[in-house]
Parts: C-alpha cells; sequence; structure tokens
C-alpha cells in the first residue's frame, strides 16, 4: 500500500476519536456563544446592534468572573439576512462547536440554519426573527426568541386600522419574502374575518425592482383606504415615495421590518404620518434605560433596531446557564422554561412554542421624522 | 382606461430607462462581440456621482434646473471616465483571447466595482433628492402624466434622436458602423478601431449615467447593488430587441418596460419577472436573433 495513502486513513479514526471525546458538558475552557445575523449589506442595521449587544453583556458577565468560572465567548458570523449564506454559518458555527446561538436576525435566514443546530442539540434565541411558523409548526423545539410572532403583530396592525383608524377598504401588499408575506398573510385573514372591512388588492412585489410605479397605479385604482405593508424598509421606502409623489392621500401601515429609523431618513417627507408596528417601547424600564446607556457610552450613539431583544436574548441565556449549571441542550431547555429573567424588556420566560411570554407591540406613527409610540 | 393609460405612462417610463442601459449593451456587443456585464455598475456608479454632486451644490445654496444639469453632467463625465477605464483595464488586454475570458473579466469587474462603492460610500440605501425640476408647465400637465414620468420620456427621446443622428450623419459614426460591420476590413481602410472602441465604451456609459441619474430620482433612494437588477433587465432588452442593432436596443428596452407594467396592472406583481422572461423566450423562439437582429452566419 502507498504510504501517503495509508498515513491518511490513519488520521481518520484519529479524527473522529477526537470529534466523540470532546467534552459536552462545561468540559471546555470557556462558553461559546455564537452571534449569527446580518452584519454587512443592505440589512446590516437589523443585525449590527445584535452584535454590540451581545458584546456588553459578555464583557459584564466576564468582569464578574463568568459563568461559574467559566469565561463567556462570542463566534461572530455574518450572513447577510441570505438563507444559503445562514446555512454556512450554522454549520461553522457547529463545527467550532458553538454552546448556544443568538440570532439569526431574518425569519428566512434564521428558518434555514435552524435545521442544523437542531441536529447538532444546539439552543437558539432569536431577537428578531418573528416568522409565526418558526414557533408554530414545533418543528424546531431548540428555537426561542424574544420578540413576538408575526401573527400578533398582524393582528394588532389590523385592529388599529379598523377600530381605531376606522378604515374598511385595504389593499395587502408583501414583498414575497418569509417575513413580509407571512404577515400580510395574516394582516389578509384578519381583515376578511373582520366585519364590513375587506382586502381590495392582495398582491408580491420584487425586491430590489427599477421602479414600482405599476403596483401603485394598482393601489390608486383599488379604491384602497389604506395600504398593509408587508416587508423590510427599503421597498416599503419606494412605494410610498411614489404614492406621495402622485399625491396619494391612501394611509401607509406596515411591520417592524420598516419601523427603522433608515426609513424616515430615506423616505424624507413621504414617511410622515407613516404607521407601523414595532416592539413594545421600554424606556421606562430601567434595566432598559442602563442598556441603552452602556451602548452610548461604549459606542457613542443610540442602539438600533432589535438591539433590546438581543440584550435580554442574552440576559435569559446566560440565566439559563447559570440555573442549569450546564450547556447540555435538556437542561438548558428546561431552565429557560423554568427559571424567568429580569431583562430589559420585562420579566421574560419562555412557553412551550418557545416564544417570550409577556413581550408585544406596539402601534408607532412617523411624527416630524420620528417614530411616536400610539398610546 | 385611464388605469390604461397611466400603465402606458409608467411602462413607457420604465422602458425609457431599460433602453438607454440597453444601448451600452448593444453597442459593444455589435463591435466587439462582448457582453459587458460591468454596465450595470456604471449606471449605479453615474445614478452615486450626481447623489454626491447634487448634495455639494444643495448645501452650496442651488436649486433646481441647475443642480440637476450640474449633477448630471458631472455623473455623465465621471461614469464614461470609468467606462473608459474598465475597457483599458478589464478587456482590451483580452482583445485576443478566447471569447470566454473577457465574460469573465467583465463579471469580475462587475463584482469589483460593487464591492468598491459599497465600501467606498455605504452598504445602507440613501436618499436620493428629486431633483426634478417644478414648474407651471409641468403642473399643468401633471393631471394627464407625472412630472418625473414626462421628464424621464422626453430626456431618453431626445438622447436616443441624438445618438441615431450621431451614428448616421458624423465620421465617428460612419466609424464606429464600419467597425461593427467588419473590424478587420475597417482597420485596412484605416479607421482607429482602439479609437472606436474607447468611444463607444464612452457613449454607451454616458448613456447609462442618464438613465442613472433619472431613475434614482423618479424613485427615490439608491444602493451599490441597484446596477444589478437594472443590468439584468437591460441586458434582457438588448436581446429581445436584437443584441448589436441600436433601433432593436430602444424598441427591446419599450416593449420589456410596457410588459412589464401591463403585466403588473391587468394581472398581478408577483409575476412581474415571469412576464419579461416568459416575453424573452416567446420572442426568442420565433424570432431567434431578437425583434431586430440580423440572422448572424457564423463565418467557418
Amino acid at each position: 500500500m502507498n504510504n501517503k495513502l495509508f498515513s491518511l486513513w490513519i488520521l481518520i479514526p484519529v479524527f473522529f476519536i477526537t470529534l466523540v471525546a470532546a467534552p459536552t458538558t462545561f468540559g471546555a475552557e470557556t462558553i461559546k456563544i455564537g452571534i449569527a445575523g446580518a452584519h454587512t449589506g443592505d440589512l446590516a442595521s437589523y443585525g449590527i446592534p445584535t452584535v454590540r449587544a451581545a458584546e456588553l453583556v459578555v464583557k459584564k458577565v466576564n468582569a464578574q468572573g463568568g459563568i461559574y468560572g467559566k469565561k463567556l465567548q462570542l463566534l461572530i458570523e455574518d450572513e447577510a439576512c441570505k438563507p444559503e449564506l445562514a446555512t454556512n454559518a450554522a454549520t461553522k458555527l457547529v463545527s467550532v462547536k458553538a454552546d448556544a446561538i443568538i440570532g439569526h436576525i431574518c425569519s428566512g435566514a434564521t428558518k434555514a440554519a435552524l435545521r442544523t443546530y437542531k441536529d447538532a442539540g444546539i439552543i437558539v434565541i432569536s431577537p428578531s426573527a418573528t416568522s409565526p411558523e418558526l414557533t408554530l409548526s414545533r418543528q424546531y423545539p431548540n428555537f426561542h426568541r424574544t420578540i413576538a410572532p408575526d401573527d400578533a403583530q398582524a393582528r394588532l396592525v389590523v385592529d388599529f386600522a379598523v377600530q381605531k383608524l376606522k378604515l374598511k377598504k385595504f389593499s395587502v401588499i408583501h414583498d414575497k419574502g418569509d417575513y413580509g408575506k407571512g404577515f400580510a398573510e395574516y394582516a389578509k385573514k384578519f381583515i376578511e374575518t373582520s366585519n364590513g372591512t375587506k382586502v381590495v388588492l392582495y398582491e408580491g412585489i420584487t425586491p430590489g425592482a427599477v421602479d414600482y410605479s405599476a403596483i401603485v397605479q394598482k393601489i390608486k385604482y383599488s379604491g384602497a383606504d389604506a395600504v398593509i405593508y408587508g416587508g423590510y424598509h427599503p421597498e416599503a421606502s419606494s412605494v410610498v415615495q411614489l404614492m406621495r409623489k402622485r399625491s396619494m392621500k391612501t394611509v401607509f401601515i406596515s411591520d417592524d421590518g420598516v419601523k427603522d429609523q433608515t426609513f424616515v431618513k430615506v423616505a424624507a417627507s413621504a414617511a410622515e404620518g407613516v404607521y407601523a408596528s414595532g416592539p413594545k417601547d421600554t424606556t421606562k424600564n430601567p434595566l432598559a434605560v442602563a442598556a441603552i446607556a452602556e451602548h452610548k457610552k461604549a459606542y457613542g450613539t443610540e442602539p438600533g433596531a432589535f438591539y433590546l431583544n438581543a440584550y435580554s436574548a442574552m440576559l435569559s441565556l446566560v440565566n439559563a446557564i447559570t440555573r442549569a449549571k450546564s450547556t447540555e441542550y435538556k437542561a438548558l431547555h428546561h431552565a429557560l422554561r423554568t427559571h424567568s429573567t429580569d431583562t430589559p424588556l420585562g420579566k421574560i420566560k419562555f412557553n412551550d412554542r418557545g416564544d417570550a411570554i409577556g413581550v408585544g407591540f406596539s402601534m408607532y406613527q412617523v411624527r416630524k421624522g420620528v417614530y411616536v409610540e400610539i398610546k | 382606461m385611464n388605469f390604461f393609460w397611466d400603465l402606458f405612462l409608467g411602462g413607457l417610463t420604465r422602458g425609457s430607462i431599460y433602453a438607454l442601459i440597453a444601448l451600452g449593451y448593444t453597442m459593444v456587443y455589435g463591435i466587439l462581440q462582448l457582453i459587458n456585464f460591468a454596465h450595470g455598475e456604471i449606471y449605479m456608479i453615474g445614478a452615486f456621482t450626481a447623489l454626491i454632486v447634487a448634495s455639494i451644490l444643495t448645501m452650496q445654496g442651488l436649486t433646481g434646473l441647475s443642480v440637476l444639469m450640474l449633477a448630471t453632467v458631472v455623473a455623465v463625465l465621471y461614469s464614461s471616465a470609468y467606462g473608459f477605464t474598465v475597457e483599458k483595464i478589464a478587456y482590451k488586454p483580452l482583445r485576443q483571447a478566447s471569447r470566454l475570458s473577457p465574460l469573465i473579466s467583465a463579471i469580475g469587474m462587475s463584482i469589483f466595482l460593487q464591492n468598491y462603492v459599497m465600501l467606498a460610500q455605504t452598504s445602507d440605501f440613501l436618499p436620493f433628492p428629486s431633483l426634478l425640476p417644478q414648474s407651471d408647465f409641468l403642473d399643468s400637465i401633471s393631471a394627464f402624466i407625472g412630472p418625473s414620468d414626462f421628464i424621464i420620456i422626453v430626456t431618453s427621446a431626445v438622447v436616443m434622436i441624438a445618438l441615431t443622428l450621431l451614428l448616421k450623419f458624423t465620421k465617428m459614426g460612419r466609424a464606429m458602423r464600419a467597425t461593427a460591420q467588419d473590424q478587420q476590413m475597417a482597420l485596412l481602410t484605416g479607421v482607429n478601431v482602439n479609437r472606436v472602441i474607447s468611444r463607444t465604451f464612452i457613449i454607451g456609459s454616458a448613456l447609462a449615467a442618464i438613465g442613472g441619474v433619472l431613475i434614482a430620482s423618479h424613485v427615490g433612494r439608491i444602493n451599490f447593488y441597484i446596477g444589478f437588477n437594472a443590468g439584468i433587465k437591460a441586458f434582457t432588452a438588448a436581446v429581445l430587441g436584437g443584441i448589436g442593432s441600436i433601433p432593436g436596443a430602444m424598441l427591446g428596452g419599450l416593449v420589456l418596460g410596457l410588459a412589464e407594467s401591463f403585466g403588473t396592472g391587468y394581472i398581478s406583481s408577483d409575476y412581474e419577472s415571469v412576464f419579461a422572461f416568459a416575453l424573452l423566450i416567446l420572442i426568442l423562439i420565433f424570432k431567434p436573433d431578437g425583434i431586430l437582429g440580423r440572422s448572424s452566419q457564423q463565418k467557418v
């Protein structure tokens, strides 16, 4: 036999032995927490705040000696909210033996990555993935989130539009993505089941298209009182700008993908009066105030989207590891459901589906260039 | 009827932009048989340059038409310089290589320019000011046609007429047509082929830059990635009309824009891209060289 080939054959079992012998519970020097999400690309503004939140929590925990003497270590993976990159990121995090994951950021990417984590027995807590099926389907018992799912969001948006704004005819538009379409489907269902309200137009648009004039014309001729848009801010800002340029007064209501200051910046004057749902305002919570102050001290700016959700996800995870005295899957899974944690979003623990109990949405409106919560 | 008219105008607007970009593809293809995949990026760079110039000028206190004019002029110059340089760096050294090499080089250039703009500027979407001027005339027709649609359609028409005249009646135009027909023969009759190729890239890039400025101020936002989608659609338009044919690119752009607009309006916007490409396939089945393409006989 060729000598070289032989030595290769020897290597394979050696490799497998190291894999098997790798200790699972607290054997490693540090507790590795994977942070995965969009850190580059046009949705980076959703992902960066999570990285910062995780870094701040880790710094604090490590300064107090870590968890039972083990320091926390972050493994940061960028996937630009692209499902195909998300699976790569997940595989990489599993291969470097991450103990738990905070992420991913977008629902589509999260869904793509979850199976890899499930097979590897890793707990995942997302600060921002709101697609209902992630928890409703019960396919992913390892998945948790510190944000309310889209069906709750769609319910709130429709109730607000029908009861508060007294609107009757709706155009429901979405961007054909997991997140936008999911939200739009629930909104459509809730409008159709409400009394005296109807959907006059239900359509998807192509993200990144050159122009959205045709769909705006369609909205105009549909005679809708309001547009409910499911998707992210880049397309929303184009559509709303084209509507206002054509002097259409149609109310524009959207989801927390649009409740982002970038939307106001890009759509400028057209953004005025736009409604969007977003996580409840928690600025009264002292923990939230402290977390925001930490961010300002470390980075000199206001934190961006999902910062508090990510901060809370980190705190819940740290608390669960402390209670479970382990990073082993079953122990962590149990601890997340039985012990509640004080977080910037309030006292939270997770229900049997993995949704955080006590986390919800409010409606916001752009007034003079900033989103203001509507009481 | 009104709905039909609005969709027609929307389609015409979008089609004009496709046509402006498609001209760049088709001119380069006509002369070099090369698909310049970096062309969409030149369009994006045009939009970015205009945004930067417009922001500076607005800060200086200028407004209205002068900002639009100056921003467009600078964008055209800047994009032309890019088009010229891209040709010199990425295609000229490969002119004698097999046809696949410049194609790969073009894709590489496209990726490079995208990432360069992302790093040098930002990955976020940027608001693009509506530079299109307000005037009584435009207000008076606004019930009939949107001001930005009007300006886009008129500007594109003027630019395309100018290009046709340039190709038909000037010495440079004749040299370009000669080079497109037979490069070897043009060379023998004393045409400076290298200069003709450079000029082709410059003109194509200038057209793309105009398209970029117009559509950016119509849609109101840009980022480093806008060149990709616009480039793909414009390339489709060029193939639809018959790649290599100048009137073909104009017609292809308009047909594609109208097809997308009516498809969205009367059927569903979910299938916008499906209409565009279904149309392309249909036409290529019946006219493999595009609507106005000459059948190309392979010289063996």
